[in-house]
């Protein structure tokens, strides 16, 4: 099964009956499948007039309380900031797809991570974050949607999916689960006030302090979400003298790399942060401070690798080396990097 | 053991089919498979490649910068992805585009022509090549068992397809009755 169409059978078997979207490449197979997959399930599909307008229609959308999703890439993800700060601030859950192209502007349509500084720190105005999930495998894209729904729910946020071209257009066996129930009844939808007291959904806060008081209160969200809901991948054996972090379809790259240093003896571990955000601050720093050396690998020019200096707080020594505007490494050129940094340090290979 | 292979060649050729058929193959033999592929923007004409990578563990990179195999099925692909193999590499090329042969084999590696447009036409379809390239390919490899491929074919194809089941093992028998007949 291809990684998008996967992405968005996870998205039904979650529950979700709703997609708003425009087109643009490397993401059209999800709009494709679901154009005849969900109204098949008595779903909605709507080919909207443009990502402004999508966007919108999932704010309404998730304010009555249904799961509704959207999919774009870089360009169009940018249009829609505006609408996913409005569903942060009126705390509405949603599932936001970003299949990235390499960029700045209208850039290229090769894999790329370029919009993780963007995707993890909320990316449009106001003080707020997305819960963003980064899938390495078909599987992954397929599981990661209905836990993007689950956390988007759960903590009313939008929550988003960055995959790139390699995770979206590649094929894998894929394991389906059995379709979820869509949550029950909310109780902050706005689903008719007959026999009940009406609610509000809004992001407008002007009375004196009660703004403040809504800043807190997300940011008790975030804290929350750091606290339970991280996920990561470590595999740092001891006696491992670097430490390597990558997310997404370049973790795979890096995997074959990592397995490759492992058979020529070189002491080398992974991690793999899978919820970029929330960011997986402990494992990252546990991974990189017993290394003592770490080595970000990104498909882009340095960008998760803020999170883990900021994760290390300077008490690793921390390398990066990117792979920018869609030139995807082969695990025969981070093998070299690996063996570079391991000479570089004057570290002597040993057998893990 | 990790056999990764670059199938390549023009859009419309059936390139990407190709390592479609034999990752769906694989992972109804069990094994682990990825099918990672990679065009231009044009449907036809431009350049078309897929790297599929077939394995008992779990599969890491699903791209390659040093394949067991490469199969090229037009000249632009042969030059971009021969230098890619290794020693003990195998090229397999399409010989019904790429006529010069002379500087293609070096470095000892395992070089094989495949005349796919004259063999498919031999099967009644000339459109068939790639599937002859696929046939002489497993034939050479071994990787999967061609009995297991041939069954198949009718599962792998979508509903509308079915009526070309019959034709594309034909072709696939063809290819691999040329490797068993070199």
């Amino acid at each position: 099964m291809k990684g998008s169409v996967a992405l968005a059978q996870g998205a039904i078997d979650a529950g979700c009956r709703f997609y708003f979207g425009y087109p643009i490449t490397p993401q059209n197979d999800i709009p494709e499948y679901l154009s005849a997959a969900l109204p098949a399930v008595g779903g909605t599909f709507i080919q909207a007039e443009s990502e402004l307008a999508s966007i919108n229609m999932v704010l309404g959308a998730a304010a009555a309380g249904k799961m509704a999703m959207t999919s774009s890439s870089g360009p169009g993800i940018s249009l829609m900031q505006e609408g996913l700060s409005y569903l942060a601030g009126s705390e509405l859950p949603a599932l936001v797809v970003n299949i990235t192209r390499s960029g700045p502007g209208l850039g290229g349509i090769s894999p790329t991570q370029g919009d993780y500084l963007q995707a993890t720190r909320g990316g449009g105005h106001g003080d707020y974050r997305l819960i963003v999930l980064g899938p390495n495998s078909v599987q992954e894209m397929y599981d990661l949607a209905g836990e993007a729904f689950r956390l988007a729910f759960k903590y009313r946020n939008p929550a988003m999916i960055l995959g790139d071209a390699i995770l979206g257009q590649m094929k894998e066996p894929v394991v389906l689960k059995p379709t979820q129930a869509p949550p029950a009844e909310t109780a902050w939808a706005l689903s008719g006030a007959m026999n009940r007291q009406p609610r509000l959904v809004k992001s407008l806060y002007l009375k004196d302090g009660e703004m403040t008081v809504h800043n807190w209160k997300l940011d008790e969200k975030y804290r929350q979400l750091k606290e339970t809901e991280v996920l990561v991948e470590t595999d740092c054996p001891p006696g491992c003298k670097l430490a390597v972090v990558a997310f997404g379809s370049c973790s795979r790259i890096v995997r074959s790399a990592v397995d490759q240093a492992r058979r020529i003896g070189l002491p080398v571990g992974l991690v793999r942060p899978i919820s970029l955000y929330p960011f997986p601050e402990q494992a990252v720093r546990e991974a990189a401070v017993n290394a003592g050396n770490t080595l970000v690998i990104e498909m882009n020019t340095g960008q998760m690798v803020d999170d883990v200096r900021l994760a290390c707080n300077g008490e690793s020594h921390v390398f990066f080396k990117g792979y920018p505007g869609g030139h995807i490494p082969t695990p025969e050129d981070i093998l070299a990097e690996i063996e570079n940094i391991l000479n570089r340090g004057g570290l002597k290979a040993c057998q893990l | 053991m990790e056999y990764s292979v670059i199938m390549s060649g023009f859009g419309g050729q059936g390139v990407l089919m190709m390592g479609e058929l034999l990752a769906h193959c694989g992972m109804k033999a069990d094994l682990n498979v990825t099918w990672m592929p990679s065009y231009g923007v044009e449907m036809r004409g431009g350049t078309a490649n897929c790297t599929v990578v077939i394995s008992k563990d779990k599969i890491g990179a699903p791209v390659t910068g040093m394949p067991q195999a490469v199969i090229a099925m037009s000249e632009p692909a042969l030059n971009k992805f021969k230098t890619k193999l290794p020693a003990d590499g195998l090229l397999m090329v399409n010989s019904s585009l790429v006529s010069d042969t002379a500087e293609i084999s070096s470095n000892g590696i395992t070089t094989i022509m495949v005349p796919t447009r004259a063999l498919a036409a031999e099967t009644g379809n000339e459109k068939m090549a790639n599937l002859t390239m696929l046939g002489a390919f497993i034939a050479q490899t071994g990787i999967l068992d061609f009995d297991q491929v041939t069954s198949e074919v009718s599962a792998f194809l979508p509903p509308e397809k079915q009526k070309l089941a019959p034709g594309i093992t034909k072709a696939l028998l063809r290819g691999k009755a040329y490797i068993d007949s070199l």
